[in-house]
């Protein structure tokens, strides 16, 4: 249909022939067209001989009883909750990891890459080691390694290690007291609030008083009185409204409490120390990529060593350090998905795994997981470049 | 890795669907590319199992091989295609192998819903549950609690839900991909129990470190009925598949074994030379040789020889023969005759 239009277009106008611009766009929609077309024709062929099969369509089965149980959910989820259901619980398990994953990643990857760069030798090495070790080894083994070796290491619940009665390290988890909130909480939540907004004016405040007098006020210890300070006080006049559900032998295993669960513990390890190395490098890479002039005058201004890394190295690094970052960010996320092997419950297992088999609509079942994985990717994609933005250098 | 299986299933189900529509036909396929291309598992002792060799032997393989043997009078016709539970079906639905057999359990939805058909039932299971020795747990009604490892995509899985939740009981279940990582956790102390068909527990347990710490208790929660899987709306093929079946079952019936089947060839009784190809409808109607039930019984054995050296007392398993035993020694396995 887009030949048409052209047709009936090139005889009106035959100096549109020698245009371009005009060439370029009726090729574009030529080519548009035909993509979509091959799409439609495929997912149309497929739905058909599908149903010619026999296999069922479509997304009724989100509404189904799912009828088995799994290991973790963050929201309600039991045996008779929909296969909709094992999306979500997925899903969220898979936010969870990645999330955790990127935040721990982050914080050792920047550690070990600045140790890399450290005049102590000892220091630098010891970070070289990790990371030739750590980059360098499949993520599957790893994963597979902190799941095992570190499983059979620990003893069984009834031998659980056991710090003060409240915690327990057994090989079914990590069994935290859960804090249990009671009326009258909600005040110290306000002050808690009011403490951040605090903060925020203050760290403002300094920061300008700074740029324009040069004097330096350290938020550091204010900040900390008032983010802990002022809530513990709240917590204490308000009669000290929580208490702590403290996790209990029942039979096999622990009940109540906050359980920390192996395979979580295994995929958080593997997937942080794993991508840890790589940010490293990054780190590194990043920091020496600031010339060396830029020390040089910070020193001759009379800086000293920490002020230089904080104002003056890193705002530079950052610029170098964050797009490599992003897509390490993205690869945490991708290969959480390698859970599915330590029986961690995440997006690929429960849905694309479990769901999938027992509905046997892989089509739908994988599409979706598709569609996920997309979006998770690319939303972060748009978060480190609206960040990337803002750490650009602003020219004055 | 796994999504990434999946993803080349589907995208080859896709382009197939595409491609062709010509689903039938899958004998001649299979006449014209020379070999049976089988789905079995990624390695369970007893139903299928690669030997140090690479050589797959079990009671599924065997299934697959009596299917070569009825078509080429061949039993090394057939190539396998080790899979997990949960790729199983997408490959068999894709065209990636000709039938499954890989001890998959006969329900409702999955002969309604994939759009496949099970051709028979080579082993009757039932779900049980195998515990440490040192808990000291003598009934499934004690698990209340119970840490429970367990494989993915399987109907364990549902049969587990059930059964606690029609006890009242709670659990947590450990998902696996693979029955040797199921193994790996139970051993490591990570699970209470597994639970699986009885005859993989079986299997499993002989893969312990320490068989002898861990029992196997006499609850068998559901009824699992196993057996061989192909494709819908291709009655030749489920013809062939289900008649390889019922020939191992009619065979021992007969008393025809690997061993004596040149000799009954020359028996006088018209079941047997019926059997043999020598009388009635022959191999036309499956579109076989004649001699499609002998080269079977010639190559692969009777249901009997098959169960006992894969399973029963001939292997190390050593599982009784129970519902398996044909009808007439007071088991359900029962092949309609060969006429």
């Amino acid at each position: 249909m887009a030949v048409d239009e052209k047709e009936s277009l090139a005889p009106a106008k035959p100096s549109l022939w020698r245009d371009p611009n005009a060439r370029a766009i009726v090729f574009q929609v030529i080519v548009l067209a035909a993509v979509t077309l091959f799409i439609v024709f495929i997912i149309k062929n497929t739905l058909h001989n599908m149903e010619s099969r026999g296999i069922s369509t479509g997304f009724d089965f989100l509404g189904n009883e799912s009828g088995f149980g799994i290991l973790q959910s963050l929201i309600e989820y039991n045996e008779s909750s929909t296969y909709g259901r094992t999306f979500f619980v997925g899903l969220l398990n898979t936010l969870l990891v990645s999330a955790l994953g990127i935040f721990f990643a982050t914080i050792l990857g920047f550690a070990i890459g600045i140790a890399r760069l450290s005049r102590n030798w000892l220091v630098a090495k010891l970070a070289m080691v990790y990371i030739e070790i750590f980059r360098n080894i499949p993520l599957l083994l790893q994963i597979f390694f902190w799941y095992f070796a570190v499983l059979r290491a620990l003893p069984g619940p009834r031998q659980s290690l056991n710090v003060g009665d409240a915690v327990f390290l057994n090989n079914r988890g990590l069994y935290l007291p859960r804090p249990v909130f009671e009326d009258g909480f909600g005040l110290v939540l306000w002050v808690l609030g009011v403490a951040i907004i605090a903060t925020m004016v203050m760290t403002r405040w300094a920061k300008r008083r700074r740029e324009a007098s040069g004097k330096v006020f350290h938020t550091f210890y204010a900040s900390l009185a008032l983010l802990i300070g002022l809530p513990l006080l709240a917590f204490l006049i308000s009669g000290a409204p929580m208490s702590w559900d403290v996790a209990a032998l029942k039979g096999f295993n622990f009940r109540g409490g906050l359980g920390v669960i192996p395979e979580l513990a295994a995929l958080l390890f593997a997937l942080s120390i794993y991508t840890a190395a790589f940010i490293a490098e990054i780190v590194r890479a990043g920091i020496q990529g600031v010339t060396h002039g830029q020390t040089e005058a910070a020193r001759a201004l009379g800086l000293r060593p920490t002020p230089i890394l904080h104002l003056i190295i890193i705002p530079q690094a950052m610029r170098i350090i964050i797009p490599p970052l992003t897509s390490q960010y993205l690869n945490l996320i991708k290969n959480s998905s390698l859970a599915t092997a330590i029986g961690y419950p995440d997006l690929v297992a429960v849905f694309a795994g479990t769901t999938l088999n027992q509905t046997g609509q892989a089509v739908e079942v994988i599409a979706m997981t598709m569609a996920v994985y997309l979006s998770l990717s690319l939303l972060t994609s748009m978060f480190m470049n609206w960040f990337n933005a803002r750490m650009a250098l602003v020219e004055r | 890795m796994k999504l990434l299986k999946s993803l080349t299933a589907i995208t080859g189900l896709a382009l197939l669907a595409a491609a062709s529509n010509v689903a039938a036909g899958t004998l001649d396929d299979v006449k014209k590319k020379g070999f049976v291309q089988c789905g079995v598992t990624t390695g369970l002792a007893g139903f299928s199992f690669p030997d140090e060799k690479g050589n797959w032997t079990g009671i599924d393989v065997d299934t697959c091989r009596a299917v070569a043997a009825a078509i080429f009078g061949d039993a090394k016709k057939v190539k396998f295609s080790p899979l997990t539970a949960k790729e199983r079906f997408t490959a068999l639905q894709s065209g990636e192998i000709d039938m499954l057999s890989r001890n998959t359990t006969w329900t409702l939805t999955r002969d309604t819903s994939l759009g496949l058909n099970f051709a028979g039932v080579n082993y009757y299971d039932g779900q049980g549950f195998m515990v440490k020795k040192e808990l000291g747990v003598k009934s499934a009604k004690e698990l209340d609690g119970a840490t429970v490892c367990i494989q993915a995509g399987t109907t364990t899985e549902l049969n587990l839900a059930d059964y606690f939740r029609s006890n009242k009981m709670k659990y947590t279940p450990i998902t696996f991909d693979k029955s040797d990582e199921t193994v790996k956790g139970f051993e490591a102390n990570r699970c209470d129990m597994l639970t699986s068909d009885q005859s993989q527990l079986y299997a499993l347990r002989i893969q312990l470190a320490d068989p002898g710490s861990a029992i196997v208790l006499p609850e068998v929660i559901s009824k699992e009925p196993l057996g061989p899987v192909v494709r819908q709306g291709d009655d030749e093929w489920f013809n062939v598949v289900r008649w390889a079946l019922y020939a191992m079952l009619n065979a021992e019936e007969m008393g025809i074994t690997s061993k004596n089947v040149d000799n009954m060839k020359k028996s006088e009784d018209p079941g047997i030379r019926r059997f043999m190809g020598l009388e009635g409808i022959k191999g036309s109607g499956l579109k076989l040789p004649d001699e499609w039930a002998y080269n079977i019984v010639k190559h692969v054995g009777n249901y009997g020889e098959v169960f006992d050296r894969n399973v029963g007392q001939g292997s190390p398993l050593k599982i009784g023969r129970g519902l398996n035993a044909l009808w007439s020694d007071g088991g359900i396995q029962y092949a309609p005759p060969i006429r």
